[in-house]
């Protein structure tokens, strides 16, 4: 079980937590605009790498919020976190 | 005293005889024996029969790895443990073991007649017995493979024993207390860390329990082991943990630990659970887990009474055991040579040391030939001999030359020694090859772990507490514990531990069955036969041999399984690799892992407030999630069918009431809360005025309906959502995601209060007449509170949310009070309507008047691919609105085509015919007789109507609405259905009843 460090509360088990997928896909601020095949992208396309990989949690039986981790796909350790809108680290 | 016990000796309790049976007769024991102890006291070697061949087979070994000695242990009808290993069972009085795998009886085996039919059961036989013809595979292979397939019976009743969990925090978690665990735990402890020590067996110690002549710090090793067991158990900031297995390695040093609470107590005390399952999270984990001894492969090298050398050593050592009285002791390895002079001190005849080896340690050969027990090098076991116990074996030289049988009781083989890397590499560490130790150790950790001892390559005594000391020193340090212990070390005479090993079949061991895994019954032939037939991977090796997949997943014979491979590959080891380690280390209960989440705790129950009151009046209640609620209130001999017609006939032509407190409840509120609504749900929340409600339907991104519900304004700044009972908390974390992450600048503020407020439901053309007279500032007329109204009022005395909204068709409200107060007013309600005939309905009701209406349930009538306007709800999308979740998705062409299923209503051709939810829709009768046909679409809510007389149901069809008028077929086994689509309003199809 992973050891999740939530920026409020600081290591927190997983099971406290709900996963929020990859990390810095903001909703396009006009959809309309976008074409559909940008619009698919948008919705369903998720970089997946083996490695370093932005993701976000939500300590949902904690503080409740959204927080952005830096995770190594291939150990598992987190490399880095900042809450959610701080700049990535 | 039997003839196998040693005068004097071993950690027993000689005074305390325990009595025992297995399979049925009875035998004693001592206090302080394992099953196995005493079993061997009592001259029992022959426990079970072999998996496949069901050849006889004895104890081998001396702890968790033993591979053979596997019994079922029974207390009672409910509480039979199979496949228990007879070396970890600690022996109580009146302790009933039974052998497994044999029928009629371990003696005289029918399934013996597998091993006369070895030849064609070679490794893989089941790919390439069982294959046709394909007419048996259902009624004869798989009864047959079933049949045979397993070792031990699962008991037939529940368990009725307690499991419990614990979760800690650790600094230094040190898994295995032998010498090097100590040591560990000693230095950490002493740095004033908080320290967890856990080992499998019933006493701490390891090696050191059978250490008979090394002293420690001028002492003798196991008063030293007492006296530091002592210091430990003292620091109140030192968990002790015997009996209790770190059987998982888990992500960021979560260590899973299985403790054996009672199994070792004749008569548990209630008060305890059997087991507890530790999760314990530690800064640091030193692993101390020591090595395991290998096996020999030689031909028939698995009757009883052939065991492993060091296991010989630990029975007289423990418990005062010889395993035979005239033994022969195979061997490529230093450390049997102290098996043979020990057990020949207690007076065994060695009848021969045969080596495989050119030259042992000198002073150990020395030794064994001043107490004359003959030596002879570079000679092989060739073949053994005996039934249900070994009675020779054949000593053949390695450069040829005549080959010698020796009679015997016992042989012990020593193949060195396999480091225990199970947990160094759960945790992801990475192996390296080495060379000189013939093994795999630990060589890169990927967790904050540090290995120790013999589990590293590292031997001998002195060696073992000095890399133990160095583990716990490093961990404490990197804690930044601040006490003392920098250079603690550790005086040792005594506890070398010698070299050697042999890896693989032994020489002079082609012919006959040389077994490699004792417990799945592979031999060297097979592994062998793997290659030939293709096989490159060891993993491949593995799976088509099944060597190592046993329950002792391959501790003992992992290494020779490599070996043999390596031969015939001609590969080296580390070209070929090793097999993954999984966890468990040794087999856990399901009620371990299970712990208390079973039964009534397998997950919480949720429970209105009025739920007492429907369970006194005999309600039938249901569970929706975790959410019980009343299906039906049935009368005196009424069955479901008859309460549900008279609870919608009553709500129908009078009155009903119905518990709807399960509705997810949430509070939107901050000056922006309609415009964060607004952006959210499809519908427009701008114009809709305090005082008002409106239906909202909820979509995901993708356009398709996620939820629907009443949101009621109740300020200009403040909503009442409401949600699916089941959509509660996924439509809260929606929300939170697009208000915290999306719109982080909208002022907006989420609470849900799904538990804070009882809901209460009047519905029925006389719901005025029943709350009218408990409101109190309010004027609940039809002019002065009209369909879709909500209003904050006093009812029955108490604050209230009143909503007048339908469910039913009917002139309906909704009552929110307080849940603290939801019995009185549903109380003050029932009392209320009682002169208006007030009936309390259900679920199942409320299913069925609404399906009368044609009001979708989310989940039930949609399944994630429906959009609003296939639902039939295209009307409440708001269309001028900019943007909104889903609105791009919905805009795509796919999602408007003519074809997509459309929610419809259907009406059989016979009104008395119910159709099946979930049934498929086909276009013409005929070709529902074959397949395949095209599906058209599929029922997705189905009842008897009680006000119409007849059957009613909905449907998502493809171009549904366009077929409405059309017929279809439901093609099921009894026949097909012919069905008329309609219009999914069955009842009141201008909703006049809802502005009464």
């Amino acid at each position: 079980m992973l050891l999740i460090p939530c920026p409020h509360c600081g290591d927190r088990p997983e099971i406290e937590f709900s996963y929020g997928g990859e990390a810095h896909v903001a909703r396009p601020a006009d959809p309309a605009a976008l074409s559909d095949e940008q619009w698919a992208d948008f919705l369903y396309a998720r970089t997946n790498p083996k490695g370093v990989f932005a993701e976000r949690w939500r300590h949902t039986n904690g503080c409740g919020r959204f927080f952005n981790v830096v995770r190594d796909t291939i150990s598992d350790f987190f490399v880095a976190g900042h809450k959610d809108g701080e700049p990535r680290a | 005293m039997s003839q196998f016990r040693a005068a004097s000796g071993g950690r027993i309790d000689r005074a305390t005889s325990l009595r025992f049976t297995f399979d049925g007769r009875a035998y004693t024991g001592a206090r302080g024996d394992t099953l196995a102890s005493a079993l061997l006291a009592n001259g029992v070697h022959l426990v079970g029969r072999s998996f496949k061949y069901h050849r006889p087979r004895g104890i081998v070994g001396a702890g968790s790895d033993e591979p053979n000695a596997l019994v079922a242990l029974s207390r009672d009808a409910a509480r039979v443990t199979p496949n228990m290993r007879a070396t970890m069972i600690e022996l109580y009085e009146g302790l009933r073991a039974e052998s497994q795998n044999r029928f009629p009886s371990l003696a005289f085996d029918l399934g013996a007649v597998n091993d006369l039919l070895a030849p064609l059961l070679p490794a893989g036989f089941y790919y390439k017995t069982f294959k046709w013809p394909a007419s048996w595979w259902k009624r004869v292979y798989e009864p047959l493979i079933r049949a045979a397939a397993g070792l031990g019976r699962a008991p037939t009743l529940p368990d009725p024993d307690r499991y419990t969990a614990r979760w800690a925090h650790a600094d230094v978690l040190v898994a295995g207390a032998g010498p090097a665990g100590i040591a560990a735990a000693l230095v950490a402890a002493e740095a004033g860390a908080r320290v967890f020590l856990v080992d499998e067996q019933s006493e701490f110690g390891g090696s050191l329990l059978a250490e008979d002549a090394a002293t420690i710090e001028g002492k003798p090793a196991r008063d030293w082991l007492a006296d530091s067991l002592a210091t430990l158990a003292a620091n109140p900031r030192v968990t002790l943990l015997p009996r209790a297995t770190a059987f998982g390695y888990f992500a960021h040093n979560m260590i899973g630990v299985s403790e054996r609470v009672t199994d070792h107590l004749a008569d548990p005390p209630p008060h305890l659970p059997r087991e507890r399952l530790w999760q314990v999270r530690a800064r640091r984990v030193v692993l101390a887990t020591g090595a395991l001894e290998r096996p020999l492969v030689f031909p028939n090298n698995d009757r009883p009474g052939i065991m492993l050398a060091d296991a010989a050593r630990i029975y007289l050592s423990r418990y005062g055991v010889v395993p035979g009285k005239r033994i022969v002791v195979a061997t490529a390895c230093d450390s049997a040579y102290r098996a043979a002079l020990d057990l020949r001190a207690a007076g065994v005849t060695i009848a021969a040391i045969a080596d495989l080896r050119e030259s042992p340690d000198r002073a150990l050969l020395e030794q064994a030939r001043a107490r004359d027990i003959p030596v002879r090098m570079q000679t092989a076991v060739a073949g053994t001999g005996g039934g249900r116990r070994v009675t020779w074996a054949r000593l053949a030289p390695l450069g040829g030359g005549e080959a010698e049988r020796v009679a015997c009781d016992a042989l012990l083989m020593s193949g060195g020694w396999t480091p225990a890397v199970h947990l160094f590499s759960q945790s992801r560490g990475a192996l390296r090859y080495d060379l000189d130790a013939q093994a795999y150790l630990p060589h890169k950790a990927a967790e904050q772990e540090l290995s120790a001892g013999a589990c590293r390559g590292v031997f001998g005594l002195a060696e073992a507490l000095e890399s133990g000391a160095r583990a716990g020193e490093a961990a404490a340090a990197a804690i930044a514990a601040t006490g003392r212990a920098a250079g603690r070390g550790f005086a040792v005479t005594g506890g070398e531990h010698g070299g050697g090993g042999w890896l693989g079949l032994a020489p002079n061991g082609q012919a006959g069955k040389a077994f490699v895994d004792f417990q799945n019954d592979v031999t060297a032939k097979d592994i062998r036969l793997a290659v030939r037939e293709g096989m490159r991977s060891i993993e491949h090796i593995k799976r088509y041999t099944t060597t190592g997949m046993a329950t002792d997943q391959g501790k003992t014979s992992n290494m020779n399984a490599l070996g043999i491979a390596s031969a015939a590959l001609e590969a080296t080891i580390p070209e070929i690799g090793h097999t993954t380690f999984r966890m468990p280390y040794t087999p856990v209960t399901f009620g371990a892992l299970a712990g208390i989440a079973r039964g009534d705790l397998f997950e919480p129950v949720r429970r209105t407030p009025i739920h007492a009151w429907a369970a006194e009046r005999g309600a039938v209640f249901e569970d929706v999630g975790q959410w019980k609620r009343a299906r039906y209130f049935p009368r005196e001999r009424e069955g479901m069918r008859e309460a549900v017609a008279r609870e919608c006939r009553a709500v129908r032509q009078a009155v009903g009431v119905f518990d709807a407190s399960t509705l997810g409840k949430i509070e939107v509120v901050g000056a922006d809360a309609a415009e964060f609504l607004n952006r959210l749900y499809v519908n427009s929340w701008s114009k809709l005025g305090v005082g008002r409600c409106r239906y909202g339907i909820l979509c995901r991104e993708d356009g398709f309906v996620r939820d629907d519900g009443v949101v009621g304004r109740l300020a200009p700044d403040r909503f009442h959502v409401t949600t699916t009972t089941g959509g509660a908390a996924g439509v809260l974390a929606m929300m939170e995601d697009y208000a915290q992450t999306e719109w982080p600048g909208l002022d907006v503020w989420l609470t849900s209060t799904t538990e804070q407020w009882a809901v209460i439901a009047v519905q029925g053309p006389r719901a005025r007449d029943v709350i009218a007279p408990l409101v109190e500032g309010l004027d609940v007329s039809r002019a002065a509170f009209p369909h879709m109204a909500v209003a904050e009022c006093v009812f029955a005395g108490v604050p209230a949310r009143l909503f007048r909204v339908s469910f039913t068709g009917e002139l309906g409200f909704e009552v929110n009070v307080p849940a603290g107060f939801g019995r009185a007013v549903w109380e003050a309600i029932v009392a209320s309507g009682q002169p208006h005939g007030i009936t309390p309905y259900g679920t199942e009701a409320m299913h069925v008047l609404r399906a009368e209406k044609g009001y979708i349930i989310v989940g039930q009538d949609t399944d994630g691919t429906a959009t609003p306007d296939d639902a039939g709800l295209g009307w409440a999308v708001a269309k001028a609105k900019p943007d909104f979740v889903g609105k791009r998705s919905l805009a795509r062409a796919a999602m408007r085509g003519p074809d997509r299923k459309q929610f419809v209503g259907l009406l059989t051709e016979d009104p008395a015919v119910v159709l099946e939810e979930g049934a498929q829709l086909v276009a013409d009768a005929a070709a529902a007789a074959s397949v395949p046909m095209a599906l058209l679409g599929h029922v997705t809510s189905s009842y008897f109507s009680p006000i119409l007389g007849r059957s009613i149901a909905l449907a998502m069809v493809k171009g549904g609405r366009g077929r409405i008028g059309t017929r279809l077929y439901v093609p099921m086994p009894t026949g097909t259905v012919p069905v008329t689509l309609c219009s999914p309003i069955f009842h009141d199809e201008k909703g006049a009843r809802l502005d009464d």
